[in-house]
């Protein structure tokens, strides 16, 4: 599951910054990959489509690199899950 | 700059979150009323940020026929209800020639949403066949211009300025070239919005520039802006007319500056801006320690206050820490195209009355914005010069400069 969120982040990250999905490592940031903040703003937007979740403003503009990225989406469906869980 | 005939103000107007009129709009901006709440107009369920200032309690049946209705949208009826008022206020005597040589200049940027949204959910949510057939002369954006060239049978210069956060600045300035040079002999100047349908709030979601709480322009704790609708009118004339036949003067239009920061497209410049504020005191021929209050682009956005101030530094050096600034923002919202003019009846108003209009809900000095921002308190004082800024998303900027009428 891990894996998957992943892989998924960094397929949007491939796509928003037009780059190759092997090139991306946890540590590569944004700006090594040219991104503009329009560009953070554009794939914040795609991850919250793609993983059904709401980035608050504050951590969108926080973002620096897929780590980042991961972590912000990880942390945000574990919220998720765990308040769906609690509902049932 | 050359400067042929002096420009007064002779007439306002104004319809705003803090009031149906210019006499409820000024008594809002002198007790730091803050016009913001929950907008109504809109649900609100589904969207992130639920703050707006809107006009309140406004009641298109009491302004316009059902009729006239059939062809205006929200932000157009702003712009007509304002340019009533302005024209009432100036008591300009209409004849044939003055129609003929009279202009109106307005400032909107995103023309009329409401009957194009109902248009575009009908046409791919209902499959509703044909959206109404009036939806195109609804929403353009020089709908306001055209209804009040009409309403008062004007019919010189008639055009609408649409550069998104500073139109209704470049139509105000405008405006002021025409009657300086000659081309105009009197001009109906200012803007209108109205930024509240879904649709259009779901995009400025996603710039992540609007505030979920409220507007607090210069404060360390500010978290963006309040989006606002509104229309706002000035009557612009030569001094010798407004003399001549008795007017009363509001204030003085002395100056107009603009540039372009050929940066980026979201991220404002401080030299730009500074260009267009220097170019505005030399179109004046005013210098800059004669300034005493600067009605501020004040966004309350994380990247427009520092720049702003940066700006401010470098335009008026030692005399900055002199300057009072505030944003009014923090109040009647950012009503976008129609933000300028609102801003111009406010330091018009300011400069008459003598009082400087506070920054509202301001909490806590920023290191990165350390000037004079009037927290939340209006003052008294008796400026004789007041610059108004607009910088627009695309790096458009527009100051005008005002002058106090001692009469």
């Amino acid at each position: 599951m891990q894996e998957a969120i992943e892989e998924r982040v960094k397929r949007a990250i491939a796509e928003a910054s037009h780059t190759a999905v092997e090139r991306l490592a946890p540590e590569t940031t944004f700006e090594e990959l040219g991104m503009t903040s329009l560009d953070a703003l554009a794939l914040v937007a795609e991850l919250e489509e793609e993983f059904g979740v709401e980035v608050p403003n504050e951590d969108a503009l926080s973002l620096r690199d897929v780590r980042q990225a991961v972590e912000c989406v990880r942390a945000l469906t574990t919220t998720a899950e765990a308040s769906e869980a609690g509902q049932v | 700059m050359n400067t042929s005939r002096r420009v007064v103000i002779t007439g306002l107007g104004a319809v705003t979150a803090l009031g149906a009129d210019v006499a409820q709009f000024r008594d809002a901006l002198r007790a730091g009323r803050c016009g913001i709440r929950p907008f109504e107009t809109v649900d609100r369920t589904r969207l992130r940020f639920t703050n707006g200032a809107e006009v309140e309690g406004f009641t298109p049946g009491e302004h316009f026929t059902e009729k006239e209705l059939d062809l205006l949208d929200r932000f157009a009826q702003f712009g007509l209800v304002a340019a009533r008022e302005a024209v009432r206020d100036s008591r300009v005597e209409w004849t044939p020639a003055l129609r003929e040589s009279t202009a109106v200049v307005t400032g909107c940027s995103l023309g009329g949403k409401t009957y194009e949204e109902q248009a575009y959910a009908g046409l791919f949510g209902e499959e509703k066949r044909r959206p109404h057939p009036l939806t195109v002369p609804r929403g353009m954006s020089n709908a306001a211009a055209s209804h009040i060239s009409m309403e008062f049978g004007v019919r010189g210069p008639v055009y609408n300025v649409s550069t998104a956060c500073a139109s209704s600045s470049h139509a105000i300035g405008q405006a002021f070239w025409l009657v300086r040079s000659g081309a105009a002999e009197l001009a109906l100047a200012g803007g209108c919005e109205s930024p509240f349908v879904h649709g259009h709030l779901r995009m400025w979601e996603g710039l992540r520039v609007v505030s979920p709480d409220t507007c607090r322009p210069f404060s360390k704790d500010r978290r963006g802006m309040i989006l606002g609708e509104a229309g706002a009118m000035l009557v612009l004339e030569p001094l010798d007319a407004a003399l001549g036949r008795g007017a009363r003067v509001h204030a003085e239009v002395v100056g107009f500056g603009m540039s372009a920061d050929a940066h980026h497209v979201t991220q404002p410049s401080a030299e730009g801006a500074a260009r267009a504020i220097a170019a505005a005191l030399r179109d004046a021929d005013v210098s800059p320690e004669r300034v005493g209050y600067v009605n501020a682009h004040g966004t309350g956005t994380t990247a427009n206050d520092p720049v702003e101030t940066e700006a401010l530094r470098l335009v008026f050096r030692e005399h900055a820490a002199r300057l009072a600034v505030s944003s009014t923002k923090s109040m009647h919202g950012h009503a976008l195209g129609a933000a300028g003019a609102v801003e111009a009846v406010a330091t018009a108003l300011a400069l008459r009355e003598g009082f400087l209009p506070p920054t509202a809900n301001f909490t806590e000095p920023d290191p990165a914005c350390d000037l004079d921002y009037v927290p939340n308190e209006a003052r008294r004082a008796e400026v004789e010069y007041a610059i108004s800024n607009s910088f627009a998303f695309g790096g458009l900027n527009a100051v005008l400069v005002l002058r106090r009428w001692n009469g």
